[in-house]
């Protein structure tokens, strides 16, 4: 019988079915952090159990980090004490335990979504787990790769497996070649509001067709990031050679397992009569590069469109769109164009590799900061990129232009750390959720992509560059 | 939740929240998650609709501003331990701190059309059962303004309204999970044998998965 990538994964890693009907899952590769750790690790005190496996974890801290660090910084410079306790925690469980843990001093830290794959821990094939939802980024490399709970996150330390129920396939075929200034960012969030923050619930959406093809793995991992907006919590793209080429930089893999395991890592394809449940085929070139106005993923337009209003024709709940309208401070007949700018973020798990900090660094090289832009932070998503932004003289591009360049972390993608908005500041973000308070109480955020998030910070509103 | 001869019933007040897509952010913001703790975040549920002013992690209900309007302030809702909502609830963040809020403020059910997959499963974990009605039989709730709700486990049934009825469909072993608090891990490591039996030929099968050990 045809199978999907998905499918073939799962079989792979299908140890038994249970009598309740649900399947064991062997995980190869769990990848904590200081959030949704803590509980996990209490719970395998509590039953004096070990981790099945250490070699299986990696940690780092993330969301908590402040990311405003430099050289000499430790955890005790942590300002708020309740995050300290959270990072302490993390250090103390990966001693205890023998986790492999890059710390807050580690030239390696950074987001988890981030060093994973470019450390070489996450290569084609392996089932991967975390505590965050945005873990369907490693579907980018043909994994089987998702979000779960903590009391997940002590399941499968403690036994190396998940306990899970099959999901349906679906599969979006992106066709054609984008315009100029269209990232795969807008390719997504055109995605998410065509099906809707539940479109892929209950689903695995693999992603293919020409375009995908021929994007990067920093693009593809941006794409499988945001699976999890369209209700996914699986996303997978087929392994092809611009993920061997990358996984070949990447990994410590020695020559000998390197030729082995790509044999294996050539099959993980769907088959071509492979039947999914679901199929959308969208055609990218002639998609605009696209901003949210609201508080969901899927209320996203063309960045220079008119608003929904009470007489639009949209599927949306017009109570939805009026909470959201209220709550964003978008004003009847306003247009995404209208609106004055407080802040700049570029980063988060979506948006901070080195291909993302470059297109931001070209647009604005030689330009400077809107005044009335309070704030414009580029933080990169790990030591790694950080250095290798350095050495391509991309910090200096950023500070010059009046950015502020950081230490890595989960930043002001989400309100844990001092990264955050001000009430009703508004705020261009190439992060992955717009909820509300999501940057800070009351705060209000737009999502786009690095280059309009750039463009924004010059102009200080949306748009071309002037 | 009260064994009543066979039945299993969960009876109770009911608050509704007519939204779609209440992520986990709302029923829960990143700030609480600085908890090492799986307990106590009642005062934290809905945070941001609940109370006037910004919280902060072990500041109580009784130091806040809190938010009249909103219908968890409100009695008799103020002990509601059924939720009803709309489309897609619990969307967006893995963090199982919204099944934590939910259960440490009280509420046992939780009624919506659809669900956030991640959210679903981490309900199952910690005895709150999430059930999925049609978008038309959660109209006709909204519309009944449904304060008291009865619900069977047994039958699969929630009832309202003295004579109104509905079917709900879910697994059974997940029903079961929440009816007698099975614990996951323990009775995962009962297939410890097979896991170390599929583990040692995926090792000799795949053995660049293990490189780095």
């Amino acid at each position: 019988m045809p199978s999907t990538l998905y499918d073939k994964l799962w079989n792979e890693h299908h140890i038994k079915t249970l009598d309740s009907g649900e399947s064991l899952i062997y995980i190869d590769r769990q990848y904590l952090h200081e959030v949704t750790s803590p509980q996990a690790f209490e719970g395998l005190t509590k039953k004096d159990l070990k981790p099945w496996r250490l070699g299986a974890n990696i940690a780092t801290p993330d969301h908590n980090v402040p990311t405003e660090r430099g050289r000499s910084f430790t955890v005790e410079n942590i300002d708020d004490n309740i995050s300290k306790i959270q990072v302490v925690e993390l250090d103390k469980n990966c001693n205890k335990f023998g986790i492999k843990q890059f710390d807050i001093t580690s030239s390696n830290q950074g987001i988890v979504h981030v060093i994973g794959p470019e450390l070489g821990y996450t290569l084609p094939g392996m089932t991967i787990v975390c505590g965050d939802s945005h873990t369907s980024t490693h579907g980018a490399f043909g994994c089987l790769a998702m979000g779960i709970g903590t009391s997940e996150v002590e399941h499968v330390l403690a036994t190396q497996t998940l306990k899970v129920s099959k999901l349906l396939n679906m599969r979006v075929v992106f066709q054609g070649k984008p315009q100029q200034g269209v990232s795969s960012k807008d390719i997504v969030l055109y995605l998410i509001g065509k099906i809707g923050t539940a479109g892929g619930n209950g689903h695995a959406i693999e992603f293919s067709g020409n375009y995908i093809e021929n994007i990067s793995m920093e693009a593809r991992m941006t794409i499988c990031n945001m699976a999890i907006e369209a209700g996914a919590k699986v996303g997978l793209i087929a392994p092809d050679t611009t993920t061997i080429e990358y996984v070949k930089k990447h990994s410590s893999l020695s020559d000998n397992d390197l030729t082995v395991a790509q044999n294996h890592w050539n099959k993980l394809s769907s088959d071509t009569d492979a039947i999914f449940d679901k199929e959308i085929i969208i055609d990218v070139s002639n998609i605009k590069p696209q901003v949210t106005w609201g508080t969901s993923p899927e209320m996203v337009v063309d960045y220079d469109a008119t608003l929904p209003d009470l007489n639009s024709d949209i599927q949306a709940n017009k109570k939805n769109i009026e909470l959201a309208k209220q709550y964003m401070g978008i004003e009847e007949g306003q247009k995404l164009t209208d609106l004055k700018f407080d802040r700049v973020f570029i980063g988060s798990c979506t948006n901070s590799r080195i291909e993302d900090l470059r297109e931001a660094a070209i647009a604005i090289k030689g330009k400077k900061v809107s005044e009335t832009i309070t704030e414009a932070i580029v933080v990169p998503g790990s030591g790694m990129v950080k250095a290798q932004a350095e050495s391509e003289g991309l910090d200096k591009i950023f500070q010059d232009a009046g950015f502020i360049w950081r230490d890595p972390g989960c930043s002001m993608c989400l309100g844990m750390n001092p990264d955050q908005l001000k009430p009703y500041e508004r705020c261009a973000s190439t992060s992955n959720r717009n909820f509300e308070g999501r940057q800070g109480n009351l705060g209000r955020t737009h999502l786009m992509s690095p280059l309009m998030a750039a463009h924004t910070a010059i102009n200080g509103v949306i748009g071309e560059l002037l | 939740m009260k064994m009543i001869g066979n039945e299993i019933q969960i009876k109770g007040i009911v608050a509704s929240i007519d939204r779609d897509n209440i992520d986990t952010d709302q029923i829960i913001p990143t700030e609480y998650l600085k908890s090492i703790k799986k307990f106590g975040f009642e005062d934290y549920l809905f945070d941001g609709w609940r109370y006037l002013d910004e919280g902060k992690l072990g500041i109580s209900k009784s130091q806040r501003k809190i938010n009249q309007d909103f219908v968890l302030n409100q009695e008799p809702f103020t002990q509601a331990n059924i939720l009803l909502t709309r489309d897609n609830f619990g969307c967006g963040s893995s963090r199982e701190h919204a099944v934590w809020a939910l259960r440490d403020f009280g509420i046992r059910v939780v009624i919506a059309s659809s669900f956030g997959d991640i959210f679903y499963n981490n309900c199952f974990k910690n005895g709150v059962l999430p059930i999925r009605l049609s978008k038309d039989q959660i109209e006709s709730i909204f519309c009944a303004e449904v304060k008291e709700m009865s619900i069977s486990l047994d039958s699969r049934t929630i009832e309202f309204n003295d004579t109104e009825q509905y079917a709900f469909d879910v697994e059974d072993n997940l029903l079961e999970r929440i009816v007698l608090g099975l614990d996951d891990v323990d009775m995962t490591l009962k297939y410890a044998e097979d896991i170390k039996l599929f583990e040692n030929k995926r090792r000799k099968e795949k053995p660049w998965i293990y490189a780095d050990e």
